[in-house]
């Protein structure tokens, strides 16, 4: 803790009120040093929940929102420096850390600016007007004259000034949080809308920043995990004669299916679990890969989720005068993060302490306690940064693999996924199969769209963890993977709209979220469609989505991005490649739309592909994109995102799927599955609409969703076939071509 | 057994059970470096890489016992948060970074191919490090900060 502080609760004993309550006078020494020892706050309502600011000035923020390599940790800052009126280097930013962190949910869905950024703003909002009060009453003044700079309060006229440290002399705020304290005007930022440089770089690139990975605690073990040979088989033996030769290993812990080799050295581990000699039962209950798509359609429905209904969409479809419909369908993809997942875990005198790069660690402590029969005060999880995390990859479930196994050991215990588990047993982006169709009159003009996604069933809450399924321990086998009907309805207005998902009893993989769950897969066949649309009514796609969208923010992406993009006017596919005449490669562009989750970011995105009609191969040369996330708090941040969201997105448009046999993930490492590369990236040119009067909204999602839909959209306007399955391999193209 | 390595200029002793042990465990472990990083274990994505003799390899399939008389260079080997390599310098000038992870791969891999070629062409950059992979999609900054580097002035 940075300072001793005072509890609400000394404080109303003290005779405080809750509205002014660090607003005391000198306490009663027995009820300061009672008060110094009782723990700050954790609700959502409180102030102190989120700060504290020490004598010196120093002003402690506490997220539960943390980074996941994007930058938040300076963003947030930025929000605490201008809103509170201090300079950046006075704000020390804490996170993840349930101890000391509020819950405010999981890190994931772009709301970390959005959503927990804006309570921290109003925190410090509340703390300010609360500062503002504090000074003018001890000047008996009214607070009309007084403003707040560099962490202080002082007179709009005159000299007169106190700084925060003196003011909060070192206690509690001890006040609710007030959702209306007035929020400092756009026009006095210093921070905010400004590429503030991002704080962890540095460390970053000269070796000196600590990742999970980096962790050690004193006497710590060493563990990797023995995963089951086929997913759902038994342990059935185990030879440790097999390790015997290896000096390093502590012990083969064995609990039900859940076995690992524990050693002092990391190495050691290592080499005892690729060299443990295990027997496991058969296992072959995954579908025939070659015949996913009739899987999915075949998996039994449990109820259907109707995401919008306008009109009477079933109804008109049939008397349309052009009737079109196809079928998308979007492989299972992995995290595919860089560092395999990471944790380390303690028990002590009964207590449960997990370190890890989970990106809800509260969520993860209430998992961790089921999993041990634990009271949840039993239990700290605390968040220390790992590589980039898309969602919900294995950082939960390697913290459960180092818990049980720091339970066995009674010692502090390091696990570290090798490539092959993070692989093979992240959880899965789920299969997406979506069937879509649609009406034309005779004018053009769309008179009905029905689209019908077969998804995995899906609860709200965390993903089950590896090591409480293995060793049967408490916990709740949910399938969770996320919020995958977002984005299924559709931001324009025709006037009839049925739009229905299919939730599927099960999915071939352990399933969870990955950036843009649902919103970039439902994008894809909403996007790609819409320009069949287009196509079939002979009209410019742009034109024909403006036509429909009733929406300004996004008529002015639109607007922009036709300008922005140099876009030429076009009927899509009608014979505009613009391939040289007579060679194999033929250049086409696409553009894409989306409204997020059709309530926030806005983006529009031009793509412009290359296709080579005899290997197949498609490249992406260029991305022109228009932006609209509201106030920006950090332009060089909020691009580095989209063009962090536009790359990963080519990367598995073109080549990512996850790739299976009866009994197991195959596609274990980066031969396997492959990801974009250094010389197949495409040039991005973005602009960005910033909006300081406005709220801010998430950027690490919504560039992710048009790309898979603009490159299908620029291959069909390119050579005039069109993409209906990602990944788009060369096979697939060569395919199309061929049937075309 | 005893393996004597020069690291960073330094020379250090670590003691190995397993002359096959890849040099990252001992740089990670023994040392307490964090500019190496696992990322595979297969020689596939480049986290890993450190620079023998001026040469990079990839520590993380490249045993400790062959590292023999070879002077090993990490990424703190460059330079430090107060002084940074001017490659370095130009990662942050780039704000090159999203999580971080790769990065160490990605300087080692371009100063190996800058102390060869410094003036490189944005082709021959990408092929340099065609092999060392980054998965927040981060490409495109790392490949200007390597051309700001070649690029500035003096070089």
């Amino acid at each position: 803790m940075p300072h001793p502080t005072l509890s609400r609760r000394a404080l109303l004993k003290a005779g405080g009120s809750l509205v002014v309550a660090f607003s005391l006078g000198p306490m009663p020494a027995k009820t300061a040093m009672a008060a110094a020892a009782a723990p700050r706050s954790l609700a959502l309502g409180e102030v102190d929940s989120f700060l504290a600011i020490g004598t010196d000035g120093t002003v402690t923020c506490y997220s539960g929102k943390v980074d996941l390599g994007t930058g938040v940790d300076t963003a947030l800052r930025q929000i605490v420096a201008d809103e509170l009126t201090v300079g950046l280097d006075k704000i020390e930013l804490i996170t993840g850390d349930t101890l000391r962190t509020p819950d405010q949910g999981v890190t994931s869905g772009s709301l970390s600016i959005e959503v927990g950024g804006m309570q921290i703003r109003q925190a410090c909002a509340t703390a300010r007007a609360a500062l503002v009060s504090e000074a003018a009453r001890n000047w008996k003044v009214a607070a009309s004259e007084l403003t707040t700079a560099d962490g202080m309060v002082r007179a709009i006229t005159g000299l007169r000034s106190v700084p925060y440290g003196k003011l909060v002399g070192g206690k509690h705020f001890a006040l609710a949080l007030d959702p209306e304290a007035p929020l400092l005007d756009p026009s006095r930022y210093r921070f905010v809308g400004r590429s503030v440089p991002r704080v962890d770089i540095p460390g970053k690139v000269t070796g000196e920043f600590s990742f999970m990975h980096d962790f050690r605690l004193p006497g710590m073990l060493h563990a990797r995990v023995v995963r089951p040979a086929s997913i759902g088989a038994r342990l059935l033996g185990v030879d440790e004669s097999s390790v015997k030769a290896i000096p390093d290993i502590v012990k083969v812990v064995r609990d039900g299916n859940f076995l690992a080799v524990v050693a002092r050295s990391e190495w050691g581990a290592i080499k005892g679990a690729q060299q443990l000699a295990a027997t496991w039962s058969d296992g072959s209950g995954l579908p025939d890969e070659t015949r996913l798509w009739e899987h999915v359609r075949a998996t039994q429905v449990i109820k259907d989720d109707v995401t919008s209904n306008v009109g009477h969409a079933e109804q008109v479809l049939p008397q349309a005068a052009a009737h079109l419909s196809a079928t998308y369908d979007f492989a299972i993809h992995t995290h595919g993060s860089i560092g395999p997942s990471c944790a380390v875990a303690e028990f002590r005198d009964g207590t449960l302490t997990s370190w890890s790069a989970s990106q809800a660690t509260h969520n993860l402590r209430k998992q961790l306690a089921a999993m041990f029969t634990l009271p949840l005060d039993k239990v700290r999880a605390i968040y220390i940064e790992g590589a980039g995390c898309y969602g919900r990859n294995g950082h939960e479930d390697a913290a459960a693999d180092a818990a049980l196994l720091a339970r066995a050991m009674g010692k502090p215990v390091r696990v570290q996924w090798m490539r092959a588990d993070e692989h093979g047993w992240d959880p899965k982006g789920p299969p997406t199969l979506i069937d879509v169709q649609a009406g034309l009159d005779a004018e053009g003009n769309v008179t009905a769209w029905h689209s019908q996604f077969y998804i995995p069933q899906g609860v709200a809450g965390p993903v089950a963890l590896v090591a409480a399924d293995l060793a049967d321990l408490p916990r709740e086998m949910n399938i969770a993977p996320g919020g995958i009907l977002n984005d299924s309805a559709i931001p324009y207005a025709f006037p009839n709209v049925l739009t229905v998902a299919h939730r599927l009893a099960d999915t071939p993989l352990r399933p969870s979220w990955i950036r843009s769950p649902g919103r970039m897969q439902n994008t894809f066949a909403n996007e790609a469609f819409v320009d069949e649309l287009a196509i079939a009514a002979k009209a410019d796609p742009f034109e024909f989505r403006t036509r429909y969208l009733h929406d300004l923010r996004g008529e002015e992406v639109l607007t922009r991005l036709r300008v922005f993009a140099k876009w030429q006017g076009r009927r899509a596919g009608a014979g505009t490649a613009t391939g040289r005449a007579g060679a194999s490669t033929a250049t086409g562009r696409g553009v894409a739309y989306v409204k997020y989750e059709l309530y926030r970011t806005y983006v529009g995105v031009v793509a412009t592909v290359e296709v080579d009609r005899e290997t197949g191969a498609i490249r992406v040369k260029h991305f022109a994109v228009v932006h609209d996330c509201g106030q920006i708090i950090n332009p060089d941040g909020t691009k580095n995102q989209i063009e962090g969201n536009l790359l990963q997105t080519v990367s598995r448009t073109l080549k990512e799927q996850v790739r299976f046999d009866r009994s197991r993930v195959t596609s274990v490492d980066w031969v396997s599955y492959p990801i974009l590369t250094f010389p197949e990236i495409p040039a991005v040119d973005i602009e960005l609409i910033d909006r300081p009067a406005l709220k801010p909204w998430g950027v690490g999602e919504a560039a992710a969703a048009v790309v898979p839909a603009a490159i299908s959209n620029a291959v069909f306007d390119a050579v005039g076939v069109r993409l209906r399955s990602v990944p788009f391999l060369p096979e697939k193209v060569l395919a199309a071509l061929k049937s075309a | 057994m005893k393996v004597t390595l020069t690291v960073n200029e330094k020379t250090v002793d670590v003691d190995v059970d397993d002359p096959a042990m890849p040099l990252l465990y001992a740089l990670r472990n023994d040392l307490a470096l964090r500019g190496p990083r696992f990322g595979c274990g297969l020689a596939q994505c480049g986290a890993c890489t450190v620079h023998i003799d001026g040469q990079a390899v990839r520590s993380c399939v490249y045993p400790v016992s062959s590292v023999g008389k070879g002077k090993v260079t990490t990424l703190e080997g460059l330079g430090s948060v107060q002084h940074p390599h001017p490659l370095q310098q130009a990662f942050i000038d780039e704000q090159a970074v999203q999580c971080g992870y790769c990065i160490n791969g990605m300087i080692m891999q371009a100063k190996a191919l800058l102390d060869s070629n410094p003036h490189p062409t944005e082709a021959q950059i990408k092929d340099a490090l065609a092999a060392n992979l980054c998965r927040c999609a981060t490409h495109l900054r790392i490949v200007r900060a390597v051309q700001r580097f070649a690029n500035r002035a003096g070089s």
